[in-house]
């Protein structure tokens, strides 16, 4: 079965299907994604690059973590909340997670409401997105303070090996600077939604260039990384 | 090669992405400091590069001075040299190379070879310069810092690196790790740019396997950087918590200045394998761009068909893919298991066959051409030899055995600046004097350049072939003065002076080279168009120097590959890319 390539100059071009298909779109001239915009291209290959930075990260702390001579603390005491006298391990990472993962949830149904150029919707669901990313980074800080409170440092903690602190400071730190620039970058796409710059055309500020509803699901790509890059955190560090 | 599927104009496909309007400079600020053109980036990257590696050349002197005259010159005592060899290394490698290849050649030579009006998002590609520079002005501060800048060596080994022994432990160290984040940061939006404008944004007819190999050079080593970077990023974010907060990622229990430091549990070989997992990756980062341009030169100036243009592709390829299992064998001496030593001896010999693939088919397309010896032609026969002399070294140091005596030796010192040092600013300067008529609209002076080019070449030969004697020799490497040792013998003290002058010698050749640059700016022979009668498309642009958004008002079709030398019966001895066939057949020329 024929495929068809889109274009944004009005004409069509059939491809065939499959394997053909990829091999014919590599020889191809002009694209080697057809159907692939710039923006999105360029969204993947940076993840792409940060998932490199993202594995370097996480072999070294499992690198750190299987060559300590002392041992290393049980997350699942660490990350125990004492809830109505209850004793729950990893409640609060549950939680996050969660949480994180129901703004994956709303960021789709964002890209689903752009495409139908429902403005008011998407920039609503990209808002809650937003919220729920907030959220997460809000209770990574609190996680972070009682954690601090407990006497864990970057230097070193109660429990045993020093690197504990540093690899989960180091780590939880970077993921969560991901997660605000995805909230920074959630709230200004949110804002031109719902000023209608995508349908208006209005051109950037700084690039003299047309937005496109696109932008809402390149966004989501970013988002949707940084929960499935939690996911890995979760279960290398929190888990393990 | 014949390679017209399309015989007819009508025959190309129709535009699939329509004409993107660009960002219209207002000002002269715009226009020309804060310019999203990607040839002001290109100039801008090319001279902050080459001025910073001018700091680099003269640290280079005043090492050289101090091996070759031990003593005489008070002012270089033991700590600045070992900051002397580290700044050097680092800019050289990075600041220089990395940023002139990619940032300057790439910005340039990519939207024109690739038929496309700028860089795919022009304003992140500005952004990347100008985080660039910010990483140089940070690195070029540590010259100024208390304690001056880092002494560790550009591979910045902890622990040493960040412990009180090491001269720029206060402040150095810091400021070296912060200017290596910012050029990471900088050179992700850049080559982001690079590598969608390869793929999404090539004009009609231009398929990968009709781009020139200078393209196909800078795009994979371009791949290669987004993928190792990574690893030298994380290297050095761990390597500042260790030095700033007193982690200890890479720290392991020791003793300094007779007391228990705070460190402890760290593990220094994780950073050597962070290090060189970015560190192998680089070398090619830096030859990649270098093949892909020398490719383009030979077969320009040799007037003839690249040979073999789809094995050098690939081999560029190949070349991509597999260094980046090999980066252990600069580890061989820090006590891996054996069988680590033999996969990764066995991976890096393995690269000597599309390496030599390579060499072969640019030999085989001198193999009775119409060779014009022109300065760029005459770089680029520099280029192979230097490259092939270093990589036969680099077959020694390939294997565990001849490597670990080798080791920290000056043969070291003399592989890796003959076939990373010297054979890259061959295809740079080479690069240089074929692309500065496009540039500037004018020829570099021609005597100047060969003076520029015989200095320099033999020069680097008088620098660093004795240098492989003396590593033979056992003369180690980083020492401040080697003094009186029993393997070392007198005359190879002699040859230490003797390499010393040279280095000033051509040291001081290259201020022929800058001068001629500026020189030939105003007062050079107006060059045309198309001087060297070349076939690929940045040659065929309707102004030259080209103008905002490259082409006019039609972008260019492509109709053939960018090696169209000497076919049998055309009138030219070269057919453009963009030349129609119908027009050609019109003129009797193209059967």
């Amino acid at each position: 079965m024929a495929e068809t390539a889109l274009t944004n100059t009005g004409t069509s071009i059939t491809r065939p299907a499959g394997w053909r298909g990829i091999a014919a779109d590599w020889s191809s001239d002009q694209r080697a994604f057809k159907n692939v915009s710039w923006g999105k291209a360029m969204m993947w290959i940076f993840l792409l690059s940060d998932t490199f930075i993202f594995s370097c990260f996480l072999l070294s702390y499992m690198t750190a973590r299987m060559s300590t001579t002392v041992p290393w603390p049980n997350p699942s005491e660490v990350f125990a909340l004492n809830i109505a006298g209850r004793h729950i391990p990893l409640i609060l990472i549950a939680i996050m997670t969660f949480i994180l993962i129901s703004s994956s949830g709303t960021m789709a149904m964002a890209v689903n409401f752009g495409y139908r150029r429902d403005r008011v919707r998407t920039a609503a669901l990209m808002l809650a997105t937003a919220a729920f990313g907030a959220t997460f980074v809000g209770m990574q800080a609190f996680e972070w303070t009682k954690l601090i409170m407990e006497g864990v440092r970057p230097w070193s903690n109660p429990w045993g090996a020093p690197q504990f602190g540093a690899c989960f400071f180091m780590i939880t730190g970077f993921h969560g600077t991901h997660v605000t620039i995805g909230v920074i970058f959630l709230i200004a796409i949110a804002r031109k939604v719902l000023r209608g710059d995508f349908d208006r055309e209005r051109r950037g500020f700084f690039t003299s260039r047309k937005g496109y509803y696109e932008i809402v699901e390149i966004t989501g790509l970013y988002w949707h990384f940084v929960d499935l890059v939690w996911v890995f955190i979760f279960a290398f560090f929190y888990l393990w | 090669m014949v390679d017209v599927p399309f015989d007819t104009v009508a025959g190309i496909p129709p535009a699939e992405v329509g004409e993107v309007e660009l960002y219209h400079p207002r000002s002269w600020w715009t226009r020309y400091v804060f310019s999203q053109d990607a040839k002001v980036i290109a100039v801008q990257y090319s001279i902050t590069a080459m001025s910073i590696g001018m700091v680099a050349l003269v640290l280079s002197w005043l090492m050289r001075l101090q091996l070759g005259f031990p003593g005489t010159f008070s002012f270089i005592d033991a700590n600045q040299y070992l900051q002397f060899i580290t700044m050097h290394g680092m800019i050289m490698v990075i600041y220089l190379l990395t940023a002139l290849f990619l940032g300057g050649f790439g910005n340039y030579l990519i939207p024109l070879m690739v038929g496309a009006r700028d860089m795919v998002f022009p304003y992140v590609n500005m952004l990347s310069y100008w985080v660039y520079l910010l990483a140089v002005l940070v690195l070029a501060a540590t010259f100024f810092v208390p304690g001056g800048p880092t002494g560790a060596g550009w591979t910045l080994y902890p622990p040493q690196a960040i412990l009180s022994g090491t001269p720029g432990q206060d402040w150095g160290i810091i400021f070296m790790l912060a200017s290596l984040i910012l050029f990471i940061i900088g050179f992700t939006m850049g080559g982001l740019n690079y590598v969608v404008t390869v793929l999404q944004a090539r004009t009609r007819g231009l398929t990968l396997m009709r781009l020139p190999l200078t393209v196909w050079g800078i795009f994979t080593a371009t791949v290669m950087a987004l993928l190792a970077f990574p690893a030298l990023f994380v290297a050095s974010v761990m390597l500042l918590l260790d030095r700033l907060l007193g982690t200890s990622f890479f720290m392991p229990t020791l003793v300094e200045m007779g007391q228990l430091t705070k460190y402890g549990g760290g593990s220094p070989i994780l950073f050597q394998h962070l290090f060189w997992f970015f560190g192998h990756p680089e070398v090619y980062i830096v030859a990649l761009p270098a093949f892909g341009i020398i490719s383009d030169l030979i077969s320009v100036h040799a007037r003839k068909n690249i040979f073999g243009y789809r094995m050098m592709v690939w081999a560029i390829v190949a070349i991509g893919a597999l260094s980046f299992v090999v980066w252990a064998h600069h580890m061989y001496v820090s006590g891996m298991h054996p069988y680590f030593g033999f996969f990764f001896a066995t991976t890096t010999l393995i690269i000597a066959i599309p390496t030599a693939i390579k060499v072969y088919n640019w030999v085989l397309t001198l193999w009775r051409g119409d060779i014009h010896l022109t300065v760029p032609m005459l770089f680029a026969l520099a280029f192979i030899i230097t490259f092939v002399n270093g990589g036969l070294t680099g077959l020694f140091l390939g294997n565990v055995v001849v490597d670990v005596p080798l080791s920290d030796t000056m043969f070291v010192v003399a592989h890796f600046h003959m076939v990373m040092g010297i054979a890259p600013i061959m295809a740079v300067f080479g690069g240089i004097y074929h692309w500065y008529p496009k540039v500037t609209g004018r020829m570099l002076n021609e005597v100047l350049g060969r003076f520029h080019f015989w200095v320099s070449f033999l020069g680097a030969y008088a620098i660093f072939f004795p240098m492989h004697y003396l590593g033979l020799l056992g003369m180690p490497r980083r020492y401040h003065d080697i003094g009186e040792t029993v393997f070392v013998p007198a005359s190879a003290h002699d040859l230490n002076a003797f390499m010393s002058v040279a280095a000033l010698i051509v040291g001081f050749a290259q201020l022929v080279f800058l001068f001629n640059v500026i020189w030939s700016l105003f007062k050079g022979k107006e060059a045309g168009g198309n001087p060297w009668g070349a076939a690929s498309l940045e040659w065929q642009t309707p102004e030259t120097p080209p103008g905002h958004g490259n082409w006019g008002k039609e972008l260019p079709i492509v109709y053939r590959w960018a090696y169209d030398y000497s076919v049998p019966g055309a009138i030219r001895d070269f057919v453009p890319q963009n030349e129609p066939p119908a027009a050609l057949s019109a003129q009797g020329a193209h059967p």
